[in-house]
């Protein structure tokens, strides 16, 4: 009799896991698939506007005929030649050149195309652009200005996002403090964007003051030491970082000190307060812990964010970035540049928010997947 | 109703709600006081910086009031028409065949530096004898430098450092080359060049051969400090875009907030009420949206298509609908779609249309309003961005633009600090102004936030 109840519960608890398997198997499915017809309606778009649904092909005939008449012109200066032997010589240069690009498939077909190759991450080659090191591959271009962009968002993003989680945590304790109603006050400033800041810092610290350097991303030359090249590196850092850390930076306090005070003023905390826990632990255990979801997208959503650049603060400080490359790009009516850019930011949110929802069943016990939507 | 007029009246507890309500009034009646002094056209047209809007203006010089702070006292601007103007008289003397007409302009020079140019418009209505001109310069130490004698055209500019003759003559009382302008306000062969202050007397005597020929003259004196806010590199009068930048910037930024705001709120009542694929699409369409860059396609419609500021307004509301505050909007709509009042006016048989538009709405309207006022500065800002990436709308003068052409001009380099400042100022009023009035209009139409 007992050993019969024992093997029925085992019979049981397997049957649940595997059900829990299964439903969670769905959800991911459900979930891939759903994330996947994002992307692809994304990227498609984003092709679509990058070629004005196919505008831009004809601004690129014209400007190929353009290039290849005064090639031509140039070619045969010196060279007696009729008039139809020249046109001929236009229409195949043209044609060459047409082909060379793509131009000669419909643009309907070779959008198509253009979204298998992002889809599989075969970025491919440039129309125009060139990598610094010569390279037409756009994963080269893509690649080489990744770094700078890396360095410049990941500093500020970085540590913009610790300050201000950590003062906001201090701040909600001393809720009403002179340095609470400071930060309220200044909260607004946040309304400008860094390169806003940006041009007053330049203004400050590089025209007035002389003491840092107006833009870029080293001297030129560049130091040959690498002791000496990584301290100008950081000089010339601090102005944009610090651009982009200060534009935001009391706006984001308030809103983290906001959040958390929302969550201090529960009941359990009350509680907690009343048995006589440490400040310490009542915010480790009852205002962290149920705050930890936020948290974690909020961080999750800035490092994929530090892959975009920023472009207008790159370009008032003339910093090497991807979000300058990506200006440049649609400058130069490069599609792939700029599909390639979007793709990998495509891909990498998709698996963020993908992830996300894992993170929040482990962090969270009250969230539990669940076989049918939501 | 009653409730929102009693929350209106508890904005006037926030001294920071009442100091950005201040900034938005004064930056609302600089807007009307723009369009009421200068006619759009007419601030296009001067804005395209053809020379009949520019003339009077030097190049690149900081505002008169920039003397109140700065430690030399830099040569003010002026134009004067001969007879037009209580100092510049002129006199009429008729002959027999020939007239002569006697201009006589003094003015006192008191500054610490030269003017960067002056000027002669001379305008004659002559049919075939063109009039002939003298002019002499008289300097405070008693000197006369004969400037030039020259037979005018009906439409003649005489520019002073462009005078080769001129510029000889001045070697010859220097002892040594001299640039024209600086020959002419200095004590002759003082080295180093010593500023000549006080009265000057500008002499024209104009001989005529027709007659009733006119001649109207203005002179024109390009100084190191102009007008009001002071001029950029092409000449412009930077007045029109300080002041014309205030209603574009504002009709920008309201329309784009208003129309995003409420467009996403009126979608996601549409979603929420009806569910199923509807809300399903929408869902889907602000993840897709999600993964489109939303700077990179305004750059690509600037770059590609157009640089209308219009177009880019347009472009700006339809991808910013689809973003987080339609989730925000479709949480409470789902929330308030359960409540009983809904289901009493099902009961009575209103329509769809109906239950959205009056009984779903006004719920969320208290707290749509801290947000649109305060996304205003963000779309002004946007615009000034996207000035600074050069796909500014040309034609229209902006903030955005000035600070680009500032920038682009190497205003930061060579120290004209006033050319940034100016529109950078106006620009963080705005901010400032809307974000501080929707801070406390957030602080106290939502609930969460009240006392905090």
């Amino acid at each position: 009799m007992a050993t019969d109840t024992i093997t029925e519960v085992q019979k049981l608890s397997k049957a649940a896991a595997l059900s829990t398997v299964k439903r969670l198997s769905k959800f991911m499915l459900v979930r891939l698939i759903m994330l996947f017809i994002t992307i692809v309606a994304g990227v498609y778009l984003t092709i679509l506007i990058a070629n004005m649904g196919g505008y831009v092909d004809t601004i690129m005939r014209n400007d190929i005929r353009e290039r290849v008449n005064m090639q031509v012109s140039a070619m045969t200066a010196n060279k007696p030649m009729n008039t139809e032997n020249r046109a001929a010589l236009v229409n195949d240069m043209v044609a060459l050149e047409e082909k060379r690009l793509g131009l000669d498939t419909p643009f309907a077909i070779r959008s198509v195309r253009y979204l298998k190759n992002a889809l599989t991450l075969n970025l491919g080659r440039a129309v125009h652009m060139v990598s610094d090191h010569g390279s037409r591959e756009v994963r080269n271009i893509i690649l080489e200005r990744l770094p700078a962009t890396l360095l410049l968002m990941g500093t500020s993003q970085l540590f913009l996002f610790f300050i201000s989680l950590y003062l906001a945590l201090r701040l909600s304790r001393s809720y009403g403090s002179f340095w609470d109603k400071l930060i309220i006050t200044l909260s607004p400033t946040s309304s400008a964007p860094p390169w806003f800041y940006g041009i007053f810092f330049i203004l400050i610290f590089a025209a007035w003051l002389k003491i840092l350097p107006f833009s870029g991303m080293v001297s030129a030359p560049p130091p040959k030491e690498t002791g000496a090249y990584i301290l100008d590196l950081l000089k010339h850092l601090i102005l944009p970082a610090g651009s982009l850390i200060v534009s935001s930076l009391f706006i984001s306090i308030y809103n983290w000190r906001t959040f958390f005070l929302i969550y201090s003023s529960e009941d359990y905390v009350d509680v907690a307060k009343a048995k006589g826990l440490t400040s310490r632990e009542i915010e480790r255990r009852y205002i962290l812990r149920p705050t930890l979801p936020t948290i974690v997208t909020n961080f999750a959503l800035l490092i994929i964010g530090l892959f975009s650049g920023a472009t207008i603060t790159e370009t008032v400080f003339l910093w090497p970035g991807l979000g300058r490359t990506i200006y440049r790009a649609i400058g130069l009516y490069d599609t792939p540049v700029i599909v390639g850019t979007t793709i990998i930011y495509a891909y990498l949110l998709a698996f963020t928010v993908f992830f996300l929802d894992f993170i929040y069943a482990i962090v969270d016990p009250r969230v539990k997947v669940s076989g049918s939507n939501n | 109703m009653k409730a929102l007029k009693n929350s209106l009246r508890e904005i006037f507890r926030y001294p920071s709600a009442i100091f950005g309500a201040i900034l938005i009034l004064l930056l609302i009646a600089l807007a009307i006081f723009a369009v009421i002094k200068i006619p759009y056209e007419e601030a296009v047209k001067h804005w395209r910086g053809s020379e009949e809007y520019v003339y009077k203006n030097p190049k690149n010089v900081p505002p008169e009031w920039y003397n109140l702070f700065s430690k030399k006292n830099l040569p003010v601007s002026f134009a004067v028409v001969a007879g037009e103007d209580k100092e510049f008289t002129k006199v009429v003397t008729v002959g027999e065949t020939t007239s002569t007409i006697d201009y006589e302009y003094s003015f006192d020079f008191q500054y610490d530096d030269y003017p960067q140019e002056l000027f002669l418009y001379i305008q004659s209505n002559h049919q075939t004898k063109n009039p002939f001109l003298s002019v002499v310069l008289e300097t405070p130490t008693g000197e006369e430098i004969k400037i030039s004698d020259f037979g005018t055209l009906n439409n003649q500019t005489y520019r002073f450092s462009q005078d080769q003759k001129l510029s000889t003559r001045l070697r010859r009382l220097y002892g040594c080359e001299v640039p024209t302008i600086k020959g002419l306000f200095s004590i002759p062969k003082s080295d180093p060049l010593e500023i000549n202050r006080g009265k000057y007397t500008l002499r024209i005597m104009v001989t005529t051969f027709e007659e009733n020929n006119d001649v109207r003259i203005e002179f024109v004196n390009h100084g190191l400090v102009y007008g009001l806010f002071g001029t950029d590199h092409m000449r412009r009068d930077l007045t029109i875009a300080i002041l014309w930048g205030a209603p574009i910037a504002l009709v920008f930024g309201l329309v784009a907030a208003a129309g995003t705001s409420i467009l996403s709120m009126l979608i996601a009542a549409v979603g929420a009420w009806f569910g199923g694929w509807l809300d399903e699409l929408i869902q889907r369409i602000t993840e897709i949206n999600l993964v489109l860059p939303f700077l990179s396609i305004l750059i690509m419609i600037g770059t590609f298509y157009s640089r209308s500021i219009w177009i880019i307004l347009g472009a700006t509301i339809v991808l910013s609908i689809f973003t987080g505050a339609i989730k925000t909007d479709r949480a409470i709509f789902l929330q308030v779609k359960e409540s009983t009042y809904i289901e009493a006016a099902k009961a009575y048989g209103a329509s769809n249309g109906r239950i959205i538009v009056r009984y779903m709405v006004p719920r969320i309207i208290p707290l749509l309003i801290p947000g649109l006022v305060s996304a205003i500065p963000s779309y002004v800002f946007l615009e000034a961005s996207l000035a600074l990436l050069g796909l500014g709308d040309p034609t229209i003068p902006t903030w955005g633009k000035v600070i680009n052409d500032a920038r682009e001009n190497g205003a930061l380099y060579v120290g004209q600090f006033y050319w940034i400042l100016e529109p950078a100022a106006l620009l963080m009023i705005t901010g400032l102004g809307f974000a501080l009035f929707g801070f406390a209009l957030d602080r106290i139409f939502n609930p969460r936030l009240r006392g905090m």
